[in-house]
């Protein structure tokens, strides 16, 4: 029998481990002599409080909506990848390749174009894991975080070697086109008569990453190749018994993965920095198992996970700019809300599993403690 | 004369969350019995003896050993209080030699070797007394499940055990091996040890026990002397209503061959032989049973029937040849051609426990027409015709947005039976049809299984309930050691015919003994199925 209505297990349980993360963070926050309510509201103003603030909270919603996204699919075959860092790198190649060598007429060919090579060199990174794992039996945990220092190292030789421009000292790749520049929320905005920072980088990719969310609700929920990967990753035997091919199943997910996670680069390369740096990733494929985590593995879960990300992100920032509290506790406060989200689950649900069964039975008379 | 009860239990409640797995029980056990605990699953048997052993700890009520109250805080204080338990899976360290497992846990100091003698030599006593004889220098991985058993009970004895809790102690022995340790278990009574029988066997219950107790839905229905009573009055008690025993089948009317399997090889991940050429025909309209001690190649014909091992020889569906080993030899191309199989372990393999049942409906068939709208799953279609076959499979509660693991056992097994059957397959694999499930179902299963087998479909059967074997099959083929060791007709057959090809011996005609039997069977050694 499950013990608690879903509204509790989907809202209640997130929110109450956010709640401790919050609490905890206060008190770190008040340990170094500073003043947790006005952090709040700094944070608060700072991420949420101007469209300047929105349009930043938004686009490292959108980085981890899609490295979210990665890391839930793959879940959902009971396959870890956190590989998300590698891939959303070679994601951002693909992303410099494509925007650098094809003369696109206008950007939105080049977005679709991008994001195609984007996906395309992500799901090749995921690929190669994925094969291992498949035919070799190779622990996909393992082999996708030695592949996210491989591409750190490729991308590296790339810049430096390839596509730097000549005389540059920056390992970087030249600046894209004009014609392949995405419109940002300012630009989308404008039209309807909203007034949206300028400078903000949230741009077009934030619909895309939207747009994924709901197809990959779809493809999870709806599809048959959904029910597959959902069989094969709560009983590997049973989807044996049925006979879903459990490699076909490995590879797919994987390369749908590792797909995902690449196509960040429109957002990050394409539309905010306009070429390839090195790491221009920033960790946010790591965040995406966060991301997952705290949304259940669910697109809809991943979308509020990545907003409330966004949020920490842009909030720690405005708090390392304007305080005197260091870069390094934002990323404890950031740690902290994983931890409790991520990790720690049981130790909220556990205790309020108890308090609904109590309120269950409460009614039931003749039940004393012996 | 007033002698104080071994065991008395009084008032005794345990309730896990909402679920009340013991309601006020009480039990008086006297000393130089055997009580049998009989009930379906989920009834709370092993709650209540998990209390008495220390592993959980009782809401309320007391335990009285000889008549003095007891506190049992957990096993080791059981073990104190003499009790011991022989769990239905052996806590037995396999690379260990019977005496090491023997003393494991009740080593005397540091030094291991003056507890070994001591060991060596109580263990001979043992063996004298009780007619427990074991090697105590066999390693317990070279010895028989039978054997292995009795290192159990020496376990419990060399601690001086007085009070023997056995928890469904013949689920996998022959029944040899079961008569033996039913005389074993009689003459432990008459050295005045009590001992405490849990099954949900009625003629295990008929045969040994000297008292016993009922439970249903966690309450003690009634406790009975077992002169006074009959099984069906125990299957009444324990199911609630009135149940029939014997399975009503009219004589079959075997037609064509449907499966045709010609030296049937497979072999298992390490390389050794586990089918060992398999021939076996199946017709239309008859029920062909396999009967055979666990783990001896029944699993694998399952597996390789049903698409998901690889095998060599042949197998012919309906006179046509099935590709096994290729790409295309698979659960999905088995189900085309017509297979269904119900699989021996519904929760592993049958099931998804955390899909619903409209989800689990579709399993395996979620590439058929019916449950598709273009690319994408006709989950609407799915539910209603999940709705359709639990009302017809009379699935409780009838809900298919219910999980797998919210039914019972029982209803867990009609859904899967539902998904198979309602498929009306030419043929239809079913391995351990009612294993875990209660009374009532298994009436009902029986009768379906039965029904497709009048509908002219052939259907071929596992399973280590002999009396399952008996009750429904129209040809027994006895398995032993990956080959089929003879068939029979059940009319012209009994149990121990049966048991000795369990064991591998085929002149039945002679007497043999259970040592004979032992020796056989402990050559297979069974592999491993992970939990």
């Amino acid at each position: 029998m499950d013990v608690m209505p879903k509204w509790a297990e989907v809202i209640l349980v997130p929110l109450i481990s956010l709640l401790l993360a919050a609490i905890l963070s206060a008190l770190v926050i008040l340990a170094i002599g500073e003043d947790p309510v006005a952090a709040v509201k700094l944070m608060v103003t700072g991420a949420l409080g101007s469209s300047y603030g929105w349009g930043y909270t938004l686009y490292y919603a959108t980085n981890f909506m899609f490295t979210g996204l990665a890391v839930a699919v793959a879940f959902h075959a009971r396959l870890f990848n956190i590989g998300g860092e590698g891939q959303a790198a070679l994601g951002g190649l693909g992303v410099a390749l494509a925007c650098l060598y094809i003369p696109w007429p206008h950007w939105s060919l080049a977005l679709v174009g991008a994001a195609i090579a984007a996906g395309l060199f992500g799901a090749a990174w995921a690929a190669i894991p994925a094969w291992l794992q498949a035919k070799r039996g190779s622990h996909i945990v393992i082999t996708t975080i030695m592949f996210n220092f491989i591409a750190a190292s490729l991308l590296n030789y790339v810049l430096v070697n390839m596509l730097r421009p000549k005389g540059a000292m920056d390992p970087a790749s030249a600046r894209f086109p004009e014609a392949v520049q995405l419109p940002t929320l300012h630009d989308l905005l404008a039209p309807l008569g909203i007034e949206f920072s300028k400078a903000a980088p949230a741009n077009i990719s934030l619909l895309v990453a939207i747009a994924a969310c709901v197809v990959i609700w779809v493809l999870i929920w709806r599809t048959r190749l959904g029910y597959e990967i959902r069989s094969y990753g709560h009983s590997e035997s049973a989807a044996r018994y049925a006979g879903m091919p459990p490699n076909r199943i490995i590879m797919v997910t994987m390369l749908i993965s590792g797909a995902l996670a690449g196509m960040m680069a429109i957002n990050n390369v394409m539309g905010e920095a306009e070429r390839l740096v090195m790491n221009a990733v920033e960790g946010a494929g790591f965040i995406g198992i966060a991301v997952a985590l705290m949304g259940r593995s669910h697109p809809f879960g991943v979308f509020i996970a990545a907003i409330l990300f966004g949020f920490l992100y842009q909030g720690g920032a405005e708090l390392a700019l304007w305080t005197t509290i260091p870069r390094d506790l934002i990323v404890v406060i950031q740690a902290l809300v994983i931890l409790f989200t991520g990790a720690l689950d049981n130790m909220v649900r556990m205790p309020l599993e108890r308090v609904f069964l109590a309120l269950r039975s409460a009614p039931k008379p003749g039940r004393k403690e012996g | 004369m007033t002698r104080d009860p071994a065991i008395e239990l009084k008032g005794i409640s345990k309730a896990f969350g909402p679920v009340h797995a013991n309601k006020d029980i009480s039990i008086r056990v006297m000393p130089g019995t055997i009580h049998g605990i009989i009930g379906e699953n989920g009834a709370g048997k092993s709650t209540l003896m998990s209390i008495l052993y220390g592993f959980y700890k009782a809401d309320k009520g007391e335990i009285f050993l000889s008549g003095k109250k007891a506190h049992i805080t957990d096993s080791q204080a059981a073990i104190a209080a003499g009790i011991g338990m022989v769990f239905q899976h052996f806590k037995l360290v396999e690379n260990f030699t019977v005496l090491e497992n023997v003393i494991l846990g009740a080593e005397d100091g540091r030094l291991l070797k003056p507890s070994i003698a001591k060991a060596r030599r109580s263990l001979l006593e043992l063996a004298a007394d009780y007619g427990l004889n074991v090697d105590p220098d066999a390693l317990v991985q070279d010895i028989g499940v039978g054997m292995q058993q009795r290192v159990e009970i020496l376990k419990a004895l060399y601690r001086q055990a007085d009070i023997l809790i056995l928890d469904e102690p013949t689920g996998v022995l022959t029944p040899a091996e079961a008569d033996q340790l039913f005389r074993i278990l009689n003459r432990l009574r008459e050295e005045g040890k009590t001992i405490i029988l849990i099954t949900h066997k009625l003629r295990e219950i008929m045969d040994i026990t000297d008292t016993v107790s009922v439970m249903r839905q966690g309450e003690m229905t009634a406790t009975v002397k077992t002169s006074e009573t009959s099984p069906a009055e125990l299957a009444e008690l324990m199911v609630g209503r009135k149940v029939l025993l014997r399975v009503d089948k009219t004589p079959a009317k075997p037609g064509a061959v449907v499966l045709d399997i010609t030296d049937l090889r497979v072999k298992d991940e390490k390389g050794v032989e586990r089918l060992r050429g398999i021939d076996l025909q199946v017709r239309a309209g008859e029920i062909l049973g396999i009967a055979g001690v666990a783990g001896n190649g029944q699993s694998e014909l399952l597996e390789v029937l049903g698409g998901y091992a690889n095998g060599t020889g042949t197998i012919a569906m309906n006179g046509e040849k099935i590709d096994l080993t290729g790409k295309s030899s698979n659960g999905q191309s088995r189900r085309a051609r017509g297979i269904a199989h119900v699989p021996e372990d519904r929760q592993r393999e049958g099931l998804i426990m955390d899909f619903h049942a409209w989800e689990n409906v579709a399993f395996g068939y979620h590439n058929d027409p019916a449950y598709r709208s273009g690319v994408l799953m006709n989950n609407a279609a799915i539910r209603e015709d999940t709705t359709d076959k639990m009302q017809r499979f009379d699935v409780r509660p009838p809900d298919p947005r219910l999980a797998a693991k919210n039914f019972s056992g029982g209803n867990q097994q009609k859904i899967v039976l539902a998904r198979e059957i309602e498929r009306n397959p030419d043929l239809l694999l079913i391995g351990q049809p009612t294993r875990g499930v209660d009374i009532g179902a298994i009436e009902f299963i029986h009768q379906q299984i039965v029904a497709l087998r009048d509908k002219g479909k052939a259907v071929l059967l596992v399973s280590v309930e002999l009396d399952e074997i008996m009750a429904l099959s129209d040809r027994i083929a006895v398995m032993f050691d990956g080959q089929i060791m003879g068939e029979r007709l059940p009319s012209e057959t009994d149990e121990k015919e049966l048991g000795l090809l369990m064991a591998g011996i085929t002149d039945t005609y002679n007497e043999h003994s259970v040592d004979e039997v032992q020796d056989n069977l402990a050559h297979v050694h069974a592999p491993e199925k992970g939990a």
